[in-house]
């Protein structure tokens, strides 16, 4: 196709042509084009389709404001992005773009049918209806919403690319590369402070990259853009970020960029990021974020060819583009005759300018004027025409009455709106900043800073260049002085010849009495007309609130940039109040879409989380240990030998162990180093047990619980002198535990001398257990005596193993004769090898976190997180035992008391012996009177662990049950996923050994 | 007027405009229960007094505007699959009443029983499922298991490939569990309270409690001046705490700010709910195409309605390792909200130590799928003064006594 729209001037390089396709159709453009502009370029204004009544729809604006020319990119290898703005999407080589939400082509779309429904799918016609049958909605009404509903697809692959995520500090961040922010950028850098400025698009200048008439400092506009973005990037202290939206203002002048890095290429680096999202601390903040153009609402305004003036210029003078070739204006606002002007020298007829104002003035006016176009003041637009183009308009004179009357029709092929600007306050309002209400201009501009920021240009509503360039250096400066910067005397830019923004029009443009035919859209995504709003207005939806949320203007993915306004003043209109009472909604981040995969960045695969790893797992790794997540430590699971399954792997580990000895990696113990003149009553404090009296060299087991009672960790403590502990606690648990010590420590304890280190990764801890484990160590030790005498159960020693300090610690979690070796952790592993050499002689066997917890529950020793749920307190696990009886406090002392923990039908801690010795309930599982209760039953109890024991050949099962200590030898019944319950009887939870004799060899 | 196809058929053909859903009077100067906070939970409490208990002449103030606390911010999903049987019967009492809602509202509440699936991760995870599903089915709730391969089958977006950092063990799915349209539900409330009588205040801050002698509340001072009250309910989500100082009560409430995002609308690609609590994140996708995501709260209390930019970067981690394609996908808006935590993560719902004054709370992150039970049982006890039977358990008192319901506890770490 022919590029026939296509003009001289504007930024595109002729040189690099560029070959594309639209649903399809291939076509050509340049480089420095977006998808938009080249589409126009090639009389191509059908671009989309709208949300709800599938109204064919071409380009309203030129930027991020856009909200009909949504297209989906494929890229290949996986690349599929929906709902990309055309106007953002700058052209490359071989550029593939679908239209979307339409059936079965963009020009022929079965769901248009929705527009000639119009009446009865009104704003909240869905809350009226499809109700019945009850269940219909999800079956029948709901599905066929749901593929009606949503714009483009969903990806379907995995996304191949990447991103990057970086962290920057700066002076002064400047958001926006218009004139305001150049000029602020530039103040502030020449004064020393270090400068990131930002602009969403492919190269900074904003509105100057459209400027035909404006000469800054006596050269054009656009040599002056060149010449200052030269000047910044001879300065090593300014950070450049074209493509980069700042989309998200947080506290403490914590800001969020995301800058496009290689979308924009025909073939991108598979190595680089494809965005990289920029986390920024910024001293000082200046907001020059612009101003956005308002469509004027009235019947049709939606036709493809109706279109912001302000986007014709750009495309214009921008691009290279004529939008049409017989144009009419419909404007309140000065600025949209510099469009007239420019498209009438760039050869387009103008046929009208009509002008809601009555006696409009101004230098666009004049310079109109005395070009000969026909200015029609007092004029309005009361409908447009066309479907797929618009094709002519019928005009309306307002009367001195205000009355308006049909004025006849005029033929067009592009109608160009001008509702004057709004300031872009988005990221003063996500600063938490309170907007005022300009009443004079109809415009919210910002008001009270609460952080520290300053806005400068459109974004505050000034628009003649001379001024905006002013406030602009203005705000870089005082930026730059506010972060320690003194200025030097440079000189704001100078500027003239410019038509500025003058005038504007909110709310639904005046009609004939009687209304016209058609629609007269507000928020054109969505499909939300000025009717709608006035109807939810009358259906008591007061707040601009609710009537966002009952007609969903505002929420499409434009997020309401155009259309805010616009319906703000209709709702207050409808209600008869002044348009600020009757509220702004409230401004999100981000400000324009941000890729999840932007936010996400490197934390995916491998990186998602942090793994933790013990000095011994890659031994574990070697010997094909199965490994399991706990926390973020990989724990080895079970070590199966080839053709083993998991369960015959536990079953020879158990009985190795029971029968020999076997080693544990226990390094993922949580420790904490307690030291201190008050480390023992510190710890008196926090553990239900006492520890004055506990000798150096003699450890203790220990219970904390949380302040309503219930245990929340254990281990075992071991002294080391009278003013060191080492503290054990749950793998899982240790962080918890540390900030709960440090917690009370800092406030509540103030008046002990205590110092916490965490020190779980500094031992790596090598747990030999069996009645061989003696035998085992016996060689490799020295200095420690190991004989039961000096070195019984619970004691810890200090001396060395293969020539590495180890502290030793006898402790069983096994019911056998066991030792746990602690070695600093970057001997842990040559440790390990030695310990292993001298356990082959002895026949004994690695074993990993599966056959320890069965080995544990053999004993009954419990495992907190799993027999106990935090509801669960000392008495309940029967360990009345683990209570300093004649301790002042400790915490949870005081809730232990309360009426309902010392109530005797608590769930306690028991054994349930299965009738059936080969069934292993699920863990979790119920525990009930019969066999088959009712639904909606109460439980007994649950079983909290439950094994296959081999020592036993059985199974072994734990659990709480009502009062269960005192109902020994009763028979309940265990639920079963697949069954009627089980029964079982209530026995001891201790299994094996009961009498520790093998404990204590 | 009741709203039906064939009303909207005959206003498109006769264009007349709708009636006004709710009225918006200027408060009376007394009514007989005046109810602190025009949300979900406030709006059903009003509705059930006036058409279960005939209490008519009821008010509901509130601050801002019906609908814009954690009713409108919520991400909307339903389930009952709770742990405890205090917790059961609460939440199914609510599923039981969202299955007949917009018949019983005359108002598309759009309840969408699309199944939430709880995913596990860890052996942990599993046995923790297990025991939901055990405890579920005993009271008689549907949840079942599943294998991750029948849980792709259930999401096919789901990534169960083994090598990922926490691989998917299975699921615990229920299948009635599910969403609704959170802005229906309080309009359909508010709608249907108005009807019979209630009046709903908006812009009606309260600036006091006032008591008699005795101690019992006699009204509630507002900006628009003073209302008497015989009984007054405090629903006041995040605020409540400050409301109930008021009356030199103090709860056992921290408040937390609680985001949530929607991706841009895309066509269906997401058919249920699924939530993952270890790698803490949620997703489902709304009937105009939103994805709609959430996760846990923000580490610090607060009262700002904004959160930081780390926990939904860290949502979005989660997001995209269990649904790899829509890492293409863009986040549209982030918002936040501030949730009412108790020490034992369950609500509070009855009495307090002031004669009068009733207390709806601590409902933390979840809410919104309890709205009809909750506000079912607050009219009873409000009306009666004493605690239906399904909310007895949810006392203040409990904290006292210590018979918490603590929900939390059984996703407790593993050793």
């Amino acid at each position: 196709m022919s590029d026939g729209f296509r003009i001289k001037g504007g930024r595109i390089d002729r040189a690099k042509p560029i070959s594309f396709s639209f649903d399809g159709t291939v076509y050509r453009g340049y480089e420095g084009d977006t998808l938009a502009s080249a589409l126009l370029a090639n009389g191509v204004h059908l671009m989309g389709r709208s949300f709800k009544y599938h109204r064919p729809r071409g380009v309203l604006a030129a930027g991020a404001e856009e909200p009909n020319a949504l297209v989906t990119v494929t890229r290949g290898g996986g690349r599929s992005t929906p709902n990309l703005r055309a106007t953002q999407v700058e052209l490359y080589e071989g550029l593939q773009a679908e239209s979307q939400n339409r059936f079965s082509s963009l020009g022929f779309d079965i769901g248009e049918i929705n527009d000639l429904a119009g009446p009865l799918l009104g704003a909240g016609f869905y809350y009226k209806t499809f109700m019945q049958p009850k269940g219909a909605w999800a079956k029948l009404y709901e599905p066929l919403i749901r593929r009606a509903a949503g714009l483009g697809e969903a990806p379907r692959h995995p996304d191949p690319d990447h991103y990057a995520n970086r962290f920057a500090h700066c002076d002064v961040l400047v958001a926006g590369g218009g004139p305001a922010g150049l000029a602020a950028a530039l103040a502030a850098a020449q004064s020393g402070a270090r400068v990131i400025l930002a602009d969403e698009q492919n190269e900074f200048g904003g509105s100057l990259l459209a400027e035909t008439t404006a000469t800054i400092d006596d050269q054009p506009a656009q040599d002056w853009v060149r010449a200052t973005i030269a000047a910044l990037n001879a300065m090593p202290h300014v950070t450049l970020l074209p493509r980069t939206t700042v989309f998200g203002y947080f506290q403490q002048n914590f800001l969020g960029l995301v800058e496009r890095v290689t979308d924009h290429q025909a073939a991108p680096p598979s190595a680089v990021a494809r965005e990289r999202l920029w986390q920024v601390r910024a001293k000082e903040v200046v907001l020059a974020t612009g101003a956005i153009e308002r469509p004027l609402v009235f019947a049709g305004n939606d036709r493809p060819g109706v279109m912001l003036a302000s986007a014709a210029r750009i495309f214009c003078n921008r691009y290279g583009v004529l939008v049409g070739r017989r144009v009419i204006l419909f404007t309140a606002d000065d600025s949209a005759y510099a469009a007239a002007l420019d498209l009438f020298r760039a050869g387009a007829t103008i046929m009208a300018i009509a002008d809601l104002r009555t006696n409009p003035t101004g230098p666009g006016v004049d310079a109109a004027r005395a070009a000969k176009l026909p200015v029609m003041p007092g004029t309005v637009i009361i409908a447009a025409h066309g479907r797929l183009r618009a094709d002519g308009v019928t005009l309306g004179a307002i009367g001195e009455d205000g009355a308006v009357r049909a004025a006849g029709d005029l033929p067009c092929d592009a109608l160009l709106m001008a509702g004057g600007f709004t300031p872009t306050v988005h990221l003063f309002s996500q600063s938490r900043g309170k907007l005022t209400y300009d009443e004079a201009r109809q415009m919210f501009i910002p008001g009270t800073s609460v952080q520290r920021e300053r806005s400068a240009g459109g974004a505050k509503g000034t628009f003649a260049l001379a001024a905006i360039l002013a406030e602009g250096h203005a705000a870089g400066r005082d930026a730059a002085q506010k972060a320690g910067f003194t200025s030097e005397a440079h000189v704001a830019p100078q500027a003239k010849g410019d038509i500025p923004v003058a005038g504007g029009f909110v709310g639904a443009v005046p009609q004939p009495k009687g209304g016209v035919k058609g629609k007269a859209f507000v928020d054109f995504q969505n499909d939300v007309k000025a009717t709608d709003i006035i109807a939810a207005t009358q259906e008591g939806f007061r707040s601009i609130e609710h009537v966002k949320r009952y007609t969903t203007t505002g929420m499409a993915t434009d997020q309401g940039k155009t259309s805010n306004m616009n319906a703000l003043a209709i709702a207050a209109d409808a209600l008869d109040r002044p348009l600020p009472q009757v509220g702004l909604t409230t401004f999100r981040m981000p400000y324009t879409p941000v890729t999840f995969g932007s936010i996400a960045g490197h934390a995916r695969g491998d990186l998602f989380d942090p793994v933790r790893q013990t000095p011994i797992h890659g031994w574990a790794d070697e010997q094909g240990a199965a490994f399991e997540n706990v926390g973020l430590w990989k724990r080895a699971w079970y070590f199966a030998k080839p053709g083993e399954t998991m369960h015959e792997a536990v079953v020879r580990e158990c009985m190795t162990v029971r029968r020999a000895a076997g080693l544990f990696d226990a390094s993922t113990l949580g420790k904490i180093e307690v030291v201190g003149p008050d480390a023992a009553e510190f710890l008196n404090r926090l553990y239900t047990n006492p520890f004055s009296k506990l000798e150096v060299g003699r450890c203790r087991y220990g219970l904390m619980l949380n302040e309503a009672g219930f245990v929340m960790d254990d281990g075992v403590i071991g002294r080391l002198a009278t003013d060191r502990f080492h503290v054990t606690m749950t793998t899982g648990g240790a962080p918890r535990v540390l900030a709960h010590m440090e917690d009370y420590l800092q406030t509540e304890f103030t008046d002990l001398k205590v110092w916490l280190t965490s020190t779980t990764e500094q031992w790596a801890v090598i747990a030999v257990q069996g009645p061989r484990a003696r035998a085992i160590i016996a060689p490799l030790v020295e200095g420690i005596d190991l004989s039961a005498e000096a070195m019984p159960h619970m004691s810890v020693k200090t001396g060395t193993i293969c020539g590495v300090e180890t502290r030793l610690f006898r402790v069983s979690f096994t019911g056998e004769l066991g030792f746990e070796i602690n070695v600093p952790s970057d001997y842990g592993r040559a440790v390990w090898d030695a310990v292993w050499a001298e356990a082959r002689k002895h026949d004994v066997c690695a074993y990993g976190t599966e056959a320890m917890h069965v080995l544990r529950a053999e004993k009954g020793y419990i495992i907190v997180g799993q027999d106990t749920d935090g509801t669960v307190t000392p008495a309940d696990l029967g360990m009345e035992w683990a209570i300093g009886k004649s301790k002042p406090d400790f915490v949870g002392k005081r809730s232990l008391s309360r009426s309902d923990l010392v109530k005797p039908n608590r769930p306690q801690l028991v054994g349930l012996r299965t009738a059936d010795p080969g069934f292993v309930p699920d863990m979790g599982a119920q525990i009930v009177p019969v066999a088959n209760p009712a639904p909606g039953s109460s439980a007994q109890g649950f079983v909290s662990s439950s094994y296959d024991s081999a020592v036993l050949g059985r199974s072994i099962v734990m659990g709480l049950v009502a009062g269960g200590r005192a109902r020994m030898a009763e028979t309940v019944f265990i639920t079963r996923l697949d069954g009627a319950a089980a029964p079982a009887t209530i026995v001891e939870p201790i299994f094996y050994d009961p009498d520790g004799e093998r404990l204590h060899g | 007027m009741k709203f039906s196809a064939l009303a909207l058929l005959k206003q498109a053909l006769s264009g007349e405009p709708w009636p006004e859903q709710w009225r918006s009077p200027e408060p009376k100067p007394a009514y007989d229960v005046v109810i602190v906070g025009a949300g979900g939970h406030g709006l059903a409490t009003a509705y059930y007094l006036a058409k279960e208990h005939g209490l008519h002449n009821v008010a509901v103030i509130e601050k801002g505007w019906l609908g814009g606390g954690n009713t409108g911010r919520n991400t909307t999903i339903i389930r009952s699959n709770y742990l405890w049987e205090e917790s059961q019967k609460l939440y199914e009492h609510a599923v039981k009443l969202w299955e007949g809602l917009s018949q019983e509202l005359n108002y598309n509440v759009m309840y969408s029983p699309r199944g939430v699936m709880m995913l596990a991760h860890t052996e942990h995870d599993i046995q923790s499922a297990k025991r939901h599903i055990h405890a579920n089915r005993l009271g008689g709730i549907d949840n079942e298991w599943l294998t991750p391969e029948e849980a792709q089958a259930f999401c096919p977006i789901l990534n169960i490939s083994r090598d990922i950092r926490y691989p998917i063990l299975g699921a615990a799915l229920q299948r009635r569990g599910g969403t609704a349209r959170h802005d229906a539900v309080a309009w359909g409330y508010a709608r249907g309270a108005s009807a019979l009588g209630v009046d709903i205040i908006q812009n009606c801050e309260v600036k006091g409690l006032r008591r008699a002698p005795s101690g019992a509340i006699t009204g509630v001072e507002t900006t628009k001046g003073f209302i008497g009250a015989k009984r007054v309910g405090v629903v006041a989500a995040g605020h409540t705490s400050v409301i109930m100082q008021m009356a030199d009560v103090q709860m056992p409430l921290e408040s937390y700010p609680l985001q949530a995002l929607v991706s841009e609308p895309v066509k269906p690609v997401m058919p249920c709910v699924v939530m993952s609590n270890t790698i803490h994140a949620y997703m489902s996708q709304s009937d105009k195409g939103e994805l709609v995501i959430g996760a846990g709260t923000d580490a610090y209390t607060s009262y700002s309605q904004t959160g930081g930019l780390h926990i939904s970067a860290h949502t979005l981690d989660a997001i995209c390792e269990l649904f790899p394609v829509v890492r293409r996908m863009k986040m549209l808006r982030n918002w936040g909200g501030i949730v009412d935590v108790t020490p034992d993560r369950s609500p509070i719902i009855g009495k307090t130590p002031v004669e009068g004054l009733f207390v709806n709370c601590g409902w933390g992150t979840g809410g919104f799928k309890a709205t009809p039970g909750s506000g079912h049982v607050f009219a009873w006890t409000l009306a009666k003064g004493e605690p239906h039977p399904i909310n007895a358990p949810f006392s203040l008192d409990r904290f006292r006594t210590g018979r918490l319901i603590d929900e939390a506890a059984a996703a407790a770490v593993a050793h």
